[in-house]
Parts: C-alpha cells; sequence; structure tokens
C-alpha cells in the first residue's frame, strides 16, 4: 500500500483508521501508528530543522535523537516515535506564531 | 505481606526491560524483594524483543524469527511478575537523572523522584552511526529505526531503500525487509571480505549464529556489497535521490533511492551510569567509551550494570548479564544469592565472540577523519567537520573544549550520534589518538525535559 508521504505499510493493515489534522489538513492512520508513522504516511517530513534548510522526519525511532518532535495546535511539544496518535489530534510542521 | 516486612525489604530500581533488565528482575523476585522496573516502551521487550502495540496481530515467529521462542518467554515471563503483583512496572517512562540516591523520572504529567538503595542500569544500545555526507537530509535513518518500523508498526521508511554500514544488524535488517516486501536496492558494507575474515577465530565461538548470518546474507544476493567506500547521499529538498559509492574495486556506483539506513554495530547507552559516578574507560576493539565494572556488573556505590549498555554482548548475554547483576546485588545485600558459575563461563564464551564481531566490523575511522570539511557531523545543530577541525586549532584537541567551541555534542542528542566520529576527527587534527581525546561529560536532564516539569517536581 503506498502512501503520499515516505512510508510503505508491509503489514498491519486491518486496523481501524483514525482521524488527525497535520498543519490544518485532514489526514487519517491507523489506530496503533505513532505519532511519526502517521504523520508519514500523509507527509515527507515532522518538522523543519532550526539550524539548516532540510526537514526533519526522524531518525532513531527509539527516542535516543529527538529529531522527531512535532509541535500541536496546542499543548506540548509530542516525541512523534514514542506517542500514539490519537484521533482528533492536531499537529503541525512549524512552530505556533505565538512561540518566542 | 505486613507493612513491617515491606518497608524492611531493600528497594531495588532496575532503568531498563530488554532482556538484561527482565531477567534482573526475574532473579531478585526469585529470591523475595520486590523489584521497581522503568522503560520508556509501553510493553517491555527492548530493543531485540520490542513489542508492536496491542491489537496487531503478527505472530512471535513473524517478527522474531529464529528468536521468537526466546521471545516468547521472556515476554511471558515479565508479564506474569506483573500480573502476579512480584514487581512494580512503570512503562512510559524515561529516567533524566540520577542524583542522591533517587532516580528523576518524566511521565507524561511531569517528573517524579523514585528513591532506590541499589540501582541495576540495563539501558541498552543504541546504533552506533558515522556521517556521511547528505545524512542530514529527511528520509535519512539508523539502522535500528528501519528496524523498529517494521516490527512495530509494520512499515518502510521508503520505497526504495539502500543501507549502508557494517555489522550483524545491517544484514538482518536487510534480510527482514526484503522478506517483508520492502524494496532494498543495495546493503553496502564498508568492511571488507579480508577484515571480515579476520573475525573468524573469535565468530566461531558460536557456530549457529554464525550461520545464521551467512544464510540471510545469501538472502541479500547480490545487493550485498563488502569493502564499499561511500561517499556521499544525494539529496534534493525531499530526501534522498541516490547513493554514491565506489566498490572494492574502485569503481564508482550511483543507486537511485529515497531512504538510506545507517550503522555501523552499536554504541553503549551509558549517560545514566554517568550520571551516576561509574568510571570509564576507553575500549580500542569497540571503539568507544565504556563504564567500569566487576565481572558481575558492580559498578561501586550500589550501582549495577548489565547488558549492552555495559558491555556489547548482544541478546543472549544480556540475559546472562542480567542474572548476574541482580546475583552480586543479593550478594551484596547480605541475601542469597544465585550460584554464579556458569553464568560468567557462559559470558566468557560470549565475549569471544563478540571480540570477533567487532574484529570483523570495525568502525569506518579512515572515512571519518577523511570527511569533507562541508560534511554535517553533529545533524541536530548541522556542526561541520570543518568546525571541528578550526576548534582544534583555536582550543586544542580535548573533547570537552571543541564541545563548547564549536557546539558538537551539545544539542539535543546530546552527542549520542557525534561524539564517536567528532572524536576521530579531533585526534586526526591533533596528531593523537581518540581516547586521548576524552570524552564528553555526561549531563542531566539525559533527555530533554520541560522545564514546567522540573519546576513542579515532586
Ligand atoms: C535498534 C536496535 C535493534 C536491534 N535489533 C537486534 C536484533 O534484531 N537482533 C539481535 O540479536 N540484536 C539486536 N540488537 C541488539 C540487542 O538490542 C541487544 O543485544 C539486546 O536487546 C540487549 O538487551 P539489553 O537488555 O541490554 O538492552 P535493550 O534491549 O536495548 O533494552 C534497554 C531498555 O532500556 C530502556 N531505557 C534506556 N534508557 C532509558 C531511560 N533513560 N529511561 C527509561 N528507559 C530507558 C529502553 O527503552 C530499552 O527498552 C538491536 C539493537 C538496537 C539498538
Ligand atoms: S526519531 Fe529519534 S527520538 Fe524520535
Amino acid at each position: 500500500m503506498i502512501s503520499d508521504g515516505r512510508i510503505v505499510r508491509l503489514a498491519e493493515r486491518d486496523r481501524p483508521p483514525v482521524r488527525f489534522s497535520l498543519d490544518g489538513v485532514p489526514c487519517h492512520a491507523l489506530e496503533g501508528d505513532t505519532v511519526l508513522t502517521a504523520v508519514l504516511a500523509s507527509a515527507r517530513a515532522v518538522r523543519v530543522s532550526e539550524f539548516g534548510p532540510e526537514p526533519r522526519a526522524g531518525f532513531c525511532l527509539m527516542g535516543a535523537c529527538q529529531d522527531c518532535w512535532v509541535w500541536q495546535e496546542e499543548g506540548p511539544r509530542l516525541r512523534a516515535c514514542s506517542m500514539p496518535i490519537a484521533e482528533g489530534m492536531r499537529l503541525r510542521t512549524l512552530p505556533p506564531e505565538d512561540w518566542p | 505481606m505486613t507493612a513491617a516486612r515491606e518497608a524492611s525489604r531493600p528497594k531495588v530500581v532496575i532503568v531498563g526491560a530488554g532482556p538484561a533488565g527482565m531477567r534482573a528482575a526475574e532473579t531478585l523476585v526469585g529470591a523475595g524483594l520486590h523489584p521497581v522496573i522503568i522503560d520508556e516502551g509501553a510493553r517491555a521487550g527492548g530493543q531485540i524483543y520490542r513489542r508492536p502495540p496491542e491489537g496487531f496481530t503478527r505472530s512471535p515467529e513473524q517478527l522474531y524469527g529464529s528468536e521468537a521462542a526466546k521471545a516468547r518467554a521472556l515476554h511471558a515471563l515479565f508479564d506474569r511478575m506483573a500480573a502476579d503483583g512480584l514487581l512494580t512496572h512503570h512503562p512510559r517512562r524515561s529516567v533524566v537523572a540520577v542524583r542522591d540516591g533517587q532516580l528523576h523520572v518524566l511521565a507524561e504529567n511531569g517528573v517524579q523522584a523514585i528513591g532506590y538503595d541499589r540501582l541495576i542500569l540495563a539501558t541498552g544500545a543504541s546504533d552506533r552511526v558515522a556521517p556521511v555526507p547528505g545524512w542530514q537530509s529527511a528520509g535519512v535513518y539508523s539502522l535500528g529505526a528501519a528496524q523498529i518500523a517494521l516490527k512495530a508498526q509494520g512499515v518502510a521508511l521508503g520505497r526504495r531503500i539502500v543501507l549502508m554500514g557494517t555489522g550483524p544488524l545491517l544484514t538482518l535488517v536487510g534480510a527482514q525487509l526484503l522478506k517483508a516486501g520492502a524494496q532494498v536496492a543495495a546493503v553496502l558494507d564498508t568492511s571488507p571480505w579480508h577484515q571480515q575474515m579476520k573475525g573468524l577465530p573469535g565468530l566461531a565461538a558460536r557456530p549457529a549464529v554464525m550461520l545464521r548470518g551467512l544464510v540471510l546474507r545469501a538472502r541479500l544476493g547480490t545487493r550485498y556489497r563488502a569493502g564499499v567506500v561511500l561517499e556521499r547521499i544525494e539529496t534534493d529538498p525531499d530526501g534522498p535521490v541516490a547513493v554514491r559509492w565506489r566498490d572494492s574495486g574502485g569503481r564508482e556506483n550511483r543507486t537511485e533511492c529515497d531512504m538510506v539506513g545507517m550503522g555501523w554495530h552499536l554504541r553503549a547507552e551509558t549517560h545514566l551510569a554517568d550520571l551516576t559516578g561509574c568510571a570509564f574507560s576507553y575500549d580500542r576493539q569497540w571503539h568507544q567509551w565504556l563504564p567500569q565494572a566487576d565481572r558481575l556488573g558492580r559498578a561501586g556505590n550500589g550501582i549495577y550494570l548489565a547488558g549492552d549498555g555495559v558491555r556489547l554482548l548482544g541478546a543472549d548475554g544480556a540475559e546472562t548479564a542480567g542474572r548476574l547483576a541482580a546475583a552480586a546485588c543479593l550478594a551484596d545485600l547480605g541475601r542469597q544469592a544465585p550460584a554464579v558459575d556458569a553464568g560468567l563461563r557462559e559470558l566468557a564464551r560470549l565475549e569471544r565472540f563478540a571480540r570477533g564481531v567487532s574484529r570483523a566490523f570495525p568502525w569506518p575511522a579512515a572515512m571519518t577523519r577523511g570527511l569533507p570539511d562541508d560534511t554535517i557531523v553533529c545533524r541536530c545543530e548541522n556542526v561541520t567537520a570543518g568546525m571541528v577541525r578550526a576548534s582544534v586549532a583555536l582550543g586544542g584537541g580535548e573533547a570537552n573544549r571543541v564541545k563548547s567551541l564549536s557546539r558538537l555534542g551539545m544539542g539535543r542528542c546530546q552527542g549520542r550520534y557525534c561524539q564517536l566520529a567528532g572524536a576521530d576527527l579531533v585526534a586526526a587534527q591533533a596528531g593523537c589518538s581518540p581516547d586521548a581525546v576524552g570524552r564528553f561529560r555526561g549531563q542531566a536532564p539525559v533527555r530533554p525535559t520541560p522545564i514546567g516539569a522540573l519546576l513542579h517536581e515532586g
């Protein structure tokens, strides 16, 4: 199953859908996806690097590199590789405007 | 159990619920203690025996292959001990600091302090990664990441994959991805055949494991190339588009891809051991700094180390080391401890094998020393090889001076993925060996912790 994003789902495809939004665009993922899997099923990156031009999409998937932090419309940033996606999450790849 | 007896039992806390932590817990429970075990994962298992979320349906055979029986046994053992109330499991919690006999533990709702009388650190390892020009691009991952995505989520991280690096995990991840139906374009091993042969005497300590590796390698067919020189990952704003490399005969190649997985075997996760004040020594063969402990894992001051976080012996070695560390802990508490002789003999055999692995699949020191100046070494803050070299010219070849001048190792991964290559660059520039460069001192918190959570610590 090929997605618009980065990942290819190879197994465990029969899971109930979960809806969330990314930069205001409605997206869907599957129950049990991490936030990282959910985002990369629809998009090519989770954030933009503060130190260079490249977008970032995680690196270690095991909580060691902290490359995968993603913003929420409200509430704290999430470490996408270790946080499960939840129905109604509103995520964004850029910091909210009022971020100092 | 009466409250008085409960209070008189020493409190042993284990960090890490991989094979080492789970066997340590079993040994303590067997001696009548009630250990507390803390892990970031939602379910106990650690790296190799990592479990997918509830509701996933692949069998242990599909997930763990030849190691399925061991995975089943460990998961069942741990779940039974937890269900019977013989231990306290704190999942989804990160230990971010250790101070004065207390762990500072980050959960979703803030930081909590957990005291201990004895502490067993079984924190495992992560990929040992070397920079390759272009590796900061989105879509470049560690080999472990590629495996975790497959195991825990059932996904491939790209449509056309190139794997690079060296070590058992390189072959294993390639074979696992192929079997699951992913498109693997090339598996590029920087260790040449003649180097791999040098590991044979050690590898022969576990003939079955060596044979399994060869069978997996055969499944990769002509995708697998040994003795490769990696030139760069070509990228566009979206991610990788190809890998440029030279084969063992020096011929240029270009393999198209949209995802790269990289890793040069493993790097022990030692930040917490560092915070507890463990002594470290440089291990030339593993090309990294490792915490010091006696054969059973005793590091002094009531701290015990077990598993890949102290010696990279693999999953079977981690189980044995977990039992031994708990036995040492029990003996030190003046309790009846299980015999350790058989375990020590087993560790010695696994050590021979592990030395063979480290010989056959070495860290690519020549590659890291020769990185072009514009190569990014720290992918957290885009510190380049040229900036590291310039800081040596300015402040000399000492790790922590280089760190403050160049910001190498100050980023969000806290040096986990840049320190080893950084030390090579500094050593080459200063004309010394990597161990003379020293090591970055560990700093708390070992995971980014929201300021609010620290302020409200209770
Ligand atoms: C990504 C990866 C994949 C691997 N795959 C294989 C494989 O397929 N086959 C194989 O033979 N070997 C594999 N290995 C090697 C294998 O991990 C080990 O041999 C074995 O798992 C080591 O067991 P352990 O108990 O020492 O540590 P681990 O199994 O790594 O367990 C360590 C645990 O500690 C936890 N932890 C660490 N720091 C903290 C903290 N600060 N707070 C809370 N929890 C913490 C981690 O979440 C983890 O669950 C892999 C290693 C890695 C890094
Ligand atoms: S990808 Fe490394 S911490 Fe999430």
